[in-house]
């Protein structure tokens, strides 16, 4: 464990950051609050900070529809992101994205994306940039298990192995494609396995252990920044709520969620924290209770901030159009 | 400036090389428009190899080096992605479709993508990237290669559509879409390759959305873009020695485009003939004359005409491509019956 006390504090606020904003969106659309599309990424915090954690700022992600974990990870406000959500003029995209569409360039963060498997082409992109004009950055291209099965991600990986591009591939395997679940939707065991078709390293990991994840991610990030070409990172974990807010749920068994709940990614960080006496319970109180507060916050400012004016609807379509 | 007589396809060549010149974010990417990629006889002796599937790119590997004229996989979802990532990361690609036709397997990455990334996050990216495609019937080369489709992307909010018809035209329209901060689709049609024009060596820009009057005239507008723009000035010769006067608008941008040109000709001549190769349903022809009956109507003395493709894929045969083709006779004869 190469962290920081510090280091440590963060990485559990971040987690807990992002838990707390999904289960807080769940309420408000149980509430009848928020209204659209929304993907929820509780229980796969793991993933996101762990990846997240070895990247610079200036580093580029892409995302998926499920994008508030990557957001919070890299560095999005959560005000901005709540507004967006509520589709306040104040929103990170003014409210012209909403929960899918979530972006913040200046923060490295290319977007959540409506299109499963859109990520990809668009990660090579950002590397080929950083690889054209010699910045060193890296891109991280965090797609599902169900982006695994597209086109656009087998194309992608196939041109970062061809041009040796700085792109780490982090499927995030929560197990099923909206409903489908993925020993059905893959015809492989393993999604890793596919590293060897594109000239890449593939390695699964625990996708609930930060630990594994982020060392798995440095080796990557790492390979990516010298230059060594592209890694593909198998994250296996699970998601606590549906495919969407509204999602019946019918697919999930009750015994699959208590085995969930018995792996929970964040409880698992804090137990490995706790043993290592590196922070104490009363120190994640104080986080938890830190976090919930900023949460809270980002509500009272999406609830209070103004709508968008009608007139906005025209704007940014193009960065200039002569009519 | 200098000015000699070049082919459309060296124009266009050349604004890629002296915009390519200009600013090294722009980078060429595509199948084959190098070729021969790390071939020991041909990227080893540092030269290439087909320089696109007709030759536009050739020479440009050599000048600028394989990491700016870069060959890709045959995955155009992949690369064509990867140009609007790289757009909106810094650099200015110009990617390749070989064939419009080939829209379908890349579509997401355009009108999801590039078209939209600037407006879902609310205005905070800037996609400045030109889709170079070859379209047209004419070639000999059947239903999956010979589309011009054009209307398709003019229909999508976030991208601008341009169609030049002249040398003149294409390095200065080209230069502007490359030198332009929204997705840019240049529209290369596989007939006019080979014609020649006067064209200023240097590097200029030509705006988009503003429309050329090819040819002046008082008894009728023809609205046209691409090579119906040579066929409608034949059709205009021929229609001069039967005394009517025929004006023929180069709209060159399809989006943005330039109504005022259009509304300014139909009021002078109150007819208007819109000539097509695109498919006739939701098209340019529809649209130019929906907009005139929307703006114009007042002025007109005969009911609009479009003048179009059929409803149809485009056949292979000589005989029925030919047919397919809008012609000089039939713009000829519908000029006539508007002017009856």
């Amino acid at each position: 464990m190469a962290f920081s006390k510090k280091e440590i504090r963060g990485i559990y606020a971040t987690m807990r950051k992002i838990r707390m904003f999904e289960d807080k969106i769940a309420q408000l659309f149980a509430e009848g609050k928020l209204g659209g599309f929304a993907h929820l990424y509780a229980g796969e915090e793991a993933i996101a900070v762990g990846v997240c954690v070895n990247l610079k700022g200036n580093d580029f992600i892409t995302s998926t529809h499920r994008g508030h974990g990557h957001c919070i990870a890299k560095g999005v406000d959560i005000n901005s992101m709540m507004a967006e959500v509520y589709g306040k003029a104040t929103g990170a995209c003014k409210g012209k994205g909403g929960s899918m569409h979530i972006a913040d360039l200046d923060k490295g963060m290319l977007g959540a994306n409506g299109i499963v498997g859109a990520g990809g082409p668009l990660a090579c992109g950002a590397a080929l940039t950083a690889k054209t004009l010699g910045t060193g950055q890296v891109t991280v291209c965090f797609f599902g298990d169900g982006a695994a099965e597209q086109g656009t991600m087998h194309e992608s990986m196939n041109l970062a192995g061809s041009w040796k591009l700085p792109v780490v591939f982090v499927c995030e395997n929560n197990g099923y494609a909206e409903s489908t679940p993925w020993g059905y939707h893959c015809a492989a065991k393993s999604i890793s396995d596919r590293g060897v078709a594109y000239d890449m390293p593939g390695l699964t990991v625990d996708g609930t252990d930060f630990f594994a994840i982020s060392e798995a991610a440095e080796e990557a990030i790492g390979r990516a920044r010298k230059g060594e070409g592209p890694s593909l990172v198998e994250c296996r974990g699970f998601r606590y709520y549906g495919h969407f807010e509204g999602d019946n749920l019918s697919y999930f068994t009750e015994e699959e969620q208590a085995r969930n709940r018995a792996r929970d990614p964040i409880e698992n960080f804090k137990k490995r924290v706790l043993e290592r006496k590196l922070l104490s319970e009363k120190n994640f109180s104080e986080i938890d209770l830190e976090m919930a507060k900023m949460i809270e916050e980002a509500v009272k400012f999406a609830e209070e901030s103004p709508w968008p004016d009608a007139e906005d609807i025209l704007k940014d379509v193009y960065v200039s159009y002569p009519s | 400036m200098t000015t000699r007589t070049i082919s459309f396809r060296q124009a266009i060549n050349e604004a890629m090389r002296l915009e390519m010149r200009r600013d090294p974010k722009v980078i060429l990417m595509g199948e084959d428009v190098a070729g021969g990629a790390t071939l020991p006889h041909i990227e080893g002796e540092g030269k290439d190899s087909w320089g696109g599937p007709l030759g536009v790119s050739l020479g440009l590997s050599p000048e600028f080096g394989r990491s700016r004229v870069l060959d890709t996989p045959i995955s155009e979802s992949g690369f064509i992605g990867a140009a609007v990532g790289a757009a909106s990361t810094g650099l200015r690609p110009i990617a390749e479709l070989m064939f419009v036709d080939f829209l379908g397997v890349c579509f997401d990455q355009i009108f999801n993508q590039a078209a939209k990334l600037r407006y879902m996050f609310g205005g905070k990216a800037q996609v400045p990237m030109v889709l170079r495609t070859m379209i047209g019937a004419g070639a000999r080369a059947a239903a999956q290669h010979s589309e011009c489709l054009y209307s398709i992307f003019v229909h999508i909010p976030g991208l601008k559509s341009v169609i030049p018809s002249t040398p003149y035209d294409a390095k200065g329209l080209l230069s502007s879409a490359i030198r332009d901060n929204d997705p840019v689709v240049f529209f290369e049609h596989k007939v006019l390759y080979d014609i020649e024009g006067e064209v200023p060596e240097d590097n200029y820009t030509i705006p988009l959305g503003v429309a050329d009057v090819k040819r002046e005239g008082k008894d009728l507008t023809i609205a046209t873009v691409g090579r119906m723009v040579h066929i409608s000035l034949e059709a205009a010769e021929k229609l001069a020695k039967d005394g009517v006067d025929v004006e023929v608008v180069d709209l060159r941008s399809l989006s943005p485009m330039d109504e005022d040109t259009i509304l300014t000709s139909v009021k002078k001549t109150h007819r208007l003939a819109v000539v097509d190769e695109d498919f006739p349903r939701c098209s340019l022809a529809t649209d130019v004359v929906a907009l005139v009956a929307d703006k114009a109507f007042d002025y007109l003395d005969a009911p609009p005409k479009r003048i179009t493709a059929p409803h149809t894929p485009v056949p292979f045969s000589p005989v029925l491509e030919d047919t397919f083709i809008p012609s000089a006779d039939t713009i000829v004869s519908t000029a006539q019956s508007l002017m009856a």
